[in-house]
């Protein structure tokens, strides 16, 4: 447990804080890679995934690409794509851990936005429809609203996946919290491993409650109200892509 | 490829360490969930506690608990064992959320025929709800098996990763075919995993061929 104490009084040392390889400029470094990959990766999976929860259109590349990407060994992927890197000259830069990064950030935000558009009920988008609104109106009014407790749902687990995998990274590239964590193990030092676990645990634990508060403040009172009532039966909201009722309003 | 062969034994080592490695966390994940999957279903207590216990586990990235475990557990960094524990927890985290859902999507109609019926307590959950859970349990239990496998290789930084090995290794190395055909064993090994739920699925659950919904770990998962 001297590992523990020894690792807080680190941690609560200011002098640690300060310089190029301080907690501080670690910690800005982490929060940089992680919010530049999941904003990267929200400008191209949003609008798609919202898309595709509107028109019903491609909902198996979804679950094709969110299940295919999780069979990938991120570690392996990061690796790969640093080695490739080096191989076309780039050198050790940041470029091809930001891109593994986005890549893994894009399957959360893309089923969050897809399953948010989706368990919107098919009679609110029929009503939403009979009052006159346009696909636009319907999309930007209801359906977005609707689908933004489940949105920011991915944007959760995208952020969680991105401040872990940034971790890692620290293995093949500078900077991050994750450092202290392979310094630890390289030399041995288990109080410096330890360091890096709290740090980043932490780090974790504090983005997470914060988009939790962020997913609460986003979610309609009414959304709410029904979800406590629902809870535990999600599985059983009905599928809209099986809503017949749905298809001649679109012809029409 | 010639690396592949010259090396098979290497390899096909490996990727029986990775299947023991992430197997023991999926069985033992899976058989410690559905009791407190059960009783989250039950009590809305037990619900909050457990489902905050495991997310805020499930919220610390794998390197930092396989670092801190040891501390807790008193083995060794290096110990496999730190690995197998840390993934049957995250294995548990995701498996809970989706037994609480896999039982509260049992119809509570069917279940009050059944007691009406004359089912005991016990009768009752073995016999009515575990199989009517069954088709949402494997489709998250198939959720966890993939996540298990994948997330496994990041072990290879304590020592332990199975075919991440061939990740470390190919770096220090600077040798893109051990890294790409370590990726291709994991994700083969994953599929392997997947086709074995699937078959048994086949086989304990024939009823059950309808289409289940997504289940809810489909937005979640687990990389690193």
């Amino acid at each position: 447990m001297s590992f523990f104490l020894d690792a807080f009084a680190f941690i609560l040392d200011p002098a640690n804080w300060a310089g190029d390889v301080g907690i501080g400029a670690r910690l800005a470094r982490h929060l940089a890679l992680t919010g530049v990959s999941v904003l990267l990766a929200a400008v191209v999976a949003v609008p798609l995934g919202l898309l595709i929860g509107h028109t019903g259109r491609g909902r198996a590349a979804v679950i094709g690409i969110t299940g295919a990407a999780r069979a990938l060994p991120t570690f392996g992927v990061l690796i790969l794509f640093v080695l490739l890197g080096i191989q076309f000259g780039q050198g050790l830069s940041e470029g091809p851990v930001i891109a593994v990064l986005v890549i893994l950030a894009i399957p959360p935000l893309l089923a969050g936005a897809y399953a948010g558009v989706e368990a919107v009920d098919d009679v609110t988008v029929d009503a939403a429809r009979a009052q006159g609104m346009t696909e636009w109106q319907l999309l930007t009014r209801v359906e977005l609203p609707l689908a933004l407790p489940l949105l920011a749902g991915g944007l959760r687990s995208a952020t969680l996946q991105v401040v872990a995998t940034a971790t890692i990274a620290a293995y093949v590239a500078q900077g991050g919290l994750g450092r202290y964590l392979i310094e630890g193990i390289q030399t041995r030092d288990y109080v410096r491993a330890v360091i890096g676990a709290i740090l980043v645990a932490l780090l974790a634990l504090l983005l997470d409650g914060i988009l939790a508060v962020v997913q609460r403040l986003v979610t309609p009172r009414g959304v709410s109200r029904g979800a406590t009532r629902t809870t535990g039966t999600t599985a059983r909201r009905p599928s809209r892509s099986s809503g017949a009722t749905r298809a001649p309003v679109t012809e029409g | 490829m010639s690396w592949l062969w010259a090396n098979l034994d290497l390899v096909l080592r490996l990727t029986a360490e990775h299947a023991v490695l992430a197997g023991i966390p999926i069985v033992v994940g899976f058989a410690a969930s559905l009791p407190l999957g059960w009783l989250a279903s039950r009590s809305r207590v037990a619900r909050g506690i457990l489902l905050t216990a495991f997310n805020v586990v499930y919220t610390i990235p794998a390197l930092a608990l396989f670092v801190v475990l040891p501390g807790v557990l008193g083995t060794r960094i290096l110990d496999p064992l730190n690995v197998v524990v840390a993934l049957t927890l995250y294995a548990m985290a995701m498996m809970l959320r989706g037994a609480v859902d896999a039982f509260g999507s049992v119809s509570g109609d069917v279940l009050a025929s059944a007691t009406a019926q004359g089912f005991s307590g016990a009768g009752r959950f073995w016999t009515v709800q575990l199989p009517l859970a069954g088709p949402v349990l494997l489709a998250n239990l198939r959720v966890v098996s993939v996540s298990t496998v994948s997330l496994l290789s990041v072990a290879a930084l304590v020592g332990s990763g199975g075919l991440g090995y061939l990740f470390t290794n190919g770096y220090q190395r600077y040798f893109v075919d051990e890294i790409v055909i370590g990726i291709v064993f994991t994700v083969l090994l994953a599929l392997v995993f997947d086709a074995i739920l699937v078959l048994a699925g086949r086989v304990l659950l024939p009823w059950a061929r309808r289409r289940i919904a997504t289940p809810r770990a489909v937005v979640e998962g687990r990389a690193a």
